[in-house]
């Protein structure tokens, strides 16, 4: 019987009938008369599925630890339900009402209800929480005013809600309670730029002194670019000698570029601490040799020098071993044939040799950058207060302030701008010419 | 009835074994021991109820994500007052109810016993830990720094300080050393004057911090001598001083004091074993028992008198803990209500003005 995996069987009647098969009914056929395109679809159908059984388990696995929880903590940074699901009264007259409407009794008895509710429930600590973001001072306003409503309130809510604490008048306030009353929110985002949205609504700059986020991102992607750059420049020379060393002399150099890869991260930036500071070992060796007086101790660590020397340090494994291995590939006899048609050795480098380094280069230029962007433990150490990065406030909104949305809206720009530089090297380079090994 | 009550009873049976204890959740570490040789070990032993002690970073975030999956396999954990205070806002924890606590020997009350703010709703104070300045004795031979102000001051005690990477305690320090009295910083600090105050005042030392992240750091750094006058923990200090025989002193004027203790999770699984366990460990002498372990003072008054010797040594527990008189003169108890509120807003300022 004719089989649809059978190429034979395809061929049979494509023989005699590429053309005549065409003109008769518009499709071709097999021998047992199905038209090829539908046997082929269905034969590699099968073989998709099949393909695709396979990588099914690493599919699951990716998606239940990866995606999903990444998903899930990146839709805290435009959801956050923390007022609208315990305050569903006043949530609704805010939905009921435009910007700019006074609250009138109905507002005030349904603020009244639903911190009474709330207060019953536990859950007004989770209320203030959420507003506090946007007004600091008012969580414990929600969480007094909550202990006190429980106990009972009476009508008029204005009056009674104003005597317990007269902040519950404050314009910013109400504001900041209808901009929470829904669940979707953008202010996280406008938060994570250094704004803020004014009583009316408008989006402005925060004050000046408040201002730190912009400023960090700018410093995060300056400094991890400064790092990239030396990585290259330190690594290159390393993976061009490991390339054209004798095997036995590389592999003794190649583990020493693996040696500290493999030791802990920790350790290797507290060893630097070790090094580098104003009573360490490199400032001894110098105040020894009469290079420095012992009052002009350098300062390298605990600043963005110490930030850059050791995160250097630590990324540069990631740049050599890429240029390494597509180094290692590059035929020798190129650049003599490049010298001996009378090229100089920077030009036999320049227009032979180096162009063919390039998608080792970029691809540990790209890894360089984009493990730098996203770098906390080492700038934590040894950064002080100039050599802090935007991780670093991730890290302190998700373990400090336990704002878990800011940390969100935060890492989500982090990630967008990442993707972003990608595609832009996509355009520019192009990821086909990358290569990591 | 008679078949519903031999069922329930056939099945406490069978889950006994597992049900007969208390799961305590602790730091691990050296605070982690004192729990179990003052509180788990001696607590078993009276009661022949077993103990099973676990580790946790810190052991709020795990009952926090027990409890919201309904998975709770913790009775006790010990926490941090500022955890306590949020957990129980969120309704994650069991209420105690204050009439457990165990009074003193002379007959005064629990409730007159326990410093004040040491018994809350859901949480009840098993010790107290302070922020402190101190020195590197060798680094001053002549006039040793004695206050706040004097940790200020750059001409009379120069060299590098280290301080906590944060808004929190520098800015009280700061306004300590500026002359407001310790009852009054947080009514200042409420103002936005009084924080622009105590922001001005850490300009002046601003050049010569280096700031730590980690608890470890600061005695590392004076150890180092990279410098000569830290902001830290009580403990650590008192435990490089005392461990490893460094010349470091303690300044109590000024200590900032907080405190730490036990937390029942909502849902957990032996409600009446925990709150037994609640209850015998904060008496008096299991409390000035811990206190001999590590340098943290016990929140209750009667416990003061009752803490011996250093364990493993013929030394006085006593001048090292942040409760003892003499250190609490000037003492600051940290304000968990105004940090919770403005944690946020005076981390963000700080960290613009750590960056400018």
């Amino acid at each position: 019987m004719a089989n649809a995996l059978d190429p034979h069987a395809a061929i049979a009647t494509t023989a005699g009938g590429l053309t005549d098969g065409g003109l008769t009914d518009g499709a071709l056929r097999t021998a047992d008369g199905r038209p090829l395109v539908r046997a082929l679809a269905r034969s590699q159908s099968l073989a998709r599925r099949r393909a695709f059984l396979l990588v099914l388990p690493l599919l699951a696995f990716i998606l239940i630890t990866f995606v999903v929880p990444i998903g899930q903590m990146l839709q805290r940074s435009f959801y956050n339900d923390g007022f609208s699901a315990h305050m569903p009264q006043l949530s609704q007259w805010f939905a009921g009402n435009p910007r700019g409407a006074e609250p009138d009794e109905a507002a005030w008895a349904a603020l009244a209800a639903d911190l009474q509710a709330s207060a019953e429930a536990r859950t007004i600590g989770i209320v203030g929480t959420r507003i506090n973001y946007d007004v600091p001072g008012t969580r414990s306003l929600f969480t007094a005013t909550g202990r006190q409503v429980r106990r009972g309130i009476e009508p008029p809510y204005q009056a009674a809600l104003l005597e317990i604490d007269e902040d519950w008048g404050d314009p910013a306030l109400w504001s900041a309670m209808r901009e929470a009353s829904s669940p979707l929110t953008g202010n996280f985002y406008l938060a994570a730029l250094d704004r803020t949205r004014a009583d009316d609504g408008s989006i402005q700059q925060v004050e000046e002194r408040q201002q730190v986020y912009v400023m960090l991102f700018m410093r995060t992607f300056w400094l991890s670019l400064v790092i990239t750059v030396i990585t290259f420049v330190l690594g290159f020379p390393v993976a061009h000698l490991l390339a054209t060393l004798p095997m036995r002399k590389s592999n003794l150099l190649m583990i020493l570029v693996l040696l500290p890869f493999w030791t802990s991260l920790l350790v290797r930036t507290t060893s630097w601490m070790v090094l580098l500071q104003q009573q360490g070992v490199i400032n001894d060796i110098l105040t020894w040799l009469g290079v420095i007086g012992p009052d002009g101790r350098l300062q390298m660590i605990y600043n963005q020098t110490g930030t850059i020397i050791a995160m250097t340090h630590i990324l540069l494994p990631f740049m050599i071993l890429p240029l390494y291995s597509v180094m290692r590939t590059i035929n020798p006899s190129y650049v003599r044939a490049a010298r001996s048609l009378g090229a100089t050795s920077w030009t036999a480098f320049r227009r032979v040799y180096f162009p063919q380094t390039l998608p080792g280069l970029g691809a540990g230029a790209l890894l360089v950058f984009i493990l730098a962007v996203g770098y906390y433990i080492t700038p934590a150490l040894v950064g002080g207060s100039s050599g802090q990065l935007i991780s670093n406030m991730i890290a302190m909104h998700m373990t400090d302030t336990l704002n878990w949305s800011m940390a969100a809206a935060l890492a989500a720009l982090l990630l967008g701008a990442v993707l972003l530089l990608y595609w832009v090297y996509d355009r520019m380079v192009g990821i086909d010419n990358l290569k990591l090994g | 009835m008679k078949k519903t009550l031999a069922l329930t009873t056939a099945l406490g049976l069978i889950a006994l074994p597992a049900l007969a204890d208390v799961n305590l959740l602790s730091w691990g570490g050296a605070y982690g021991n004192s729990h179990l040789e003052a509180y788990a070990k001696p607590f078993e032993a009276e009661t022949g109820i077993k103990v099973t002690m676990a580790d946790a970073d810190n052991p709020a975030t795990p009952i926090k994500a027990m409890v919201e999956a309904g998975n709770v396999t913790t009775d006790v954990a010990s926490v941090e007052y500022a955890d306590a205070v949020r957990l129980c806002d969120e309704g994650l924890l069991e209420t105690i109810d204050p009439a457990i606590l165990v009074a003193a020997e002379d007959g005064t009350a629990a409730a007159d016993d326990f410093i004040e703010g040491a018994v809350t709703e859901c949480f009840v104070a098993t010790d107290v830990y302070s922020m402190v300045l101190a020195f590197d004795d060798s680094k001053f031979p002549d006039a040793k720094p004695a206050t706040p102000a004097d940790f200020f001051d750059l001409q009379k005690f120069p060299g590098k300080r280290t301080m906590r990477k944060g808004a929190k305690f520098n800015l009280e320090l700061a306004l300590m050393a500026d002359g407001v009295p310790a009852a009054e910083v947080y009514e200042v600090l409420g103002t936005p004057e009084g924080v622009d105050r105590a922001f001005a005042k850490l300009d002046t030392i601003k050049d010569d911090v280096i700031w730590w992240e980690a608890g470890a750091q600061p005695p590392q750094l004076l150890a180092d001598g990279e410098v000569v006058m830290a902001y830290a923990f009580n403990g650590r200090i008192f435990s490089a001083a005392q461990g490893e025989g460094k010349p470091f002193e303690i300044i109590w004027d000024g200590q900032i004091y907080e405190m730490e203790g036990w937390v029942v999770p909502k849902g957990a699984a032996n409600l009446e074993d925990a709150m037994k366990f609640v209850a015998w460990t904060t008496s008096p002498a299991p409390q000035a028992r811990a206190a001999e372990f590590i340098s943290y003072g016990p929140p209750r008054k009667s416990a003061a008198a009752l803490v011996g010797n250093i364990e493993g040594t013929d030394q006085p527990m006593g001048p090292h803990l942040p409760t003892t008189a003499a250190n609490m003169t000037n003492a600051l108890a940290s304000n968990l209500e105004f940090w919770v509120d403005r944690d946020a807003e005076l981390n963000e300022r700080f960290n613009s003005w750590l960056a400018s």
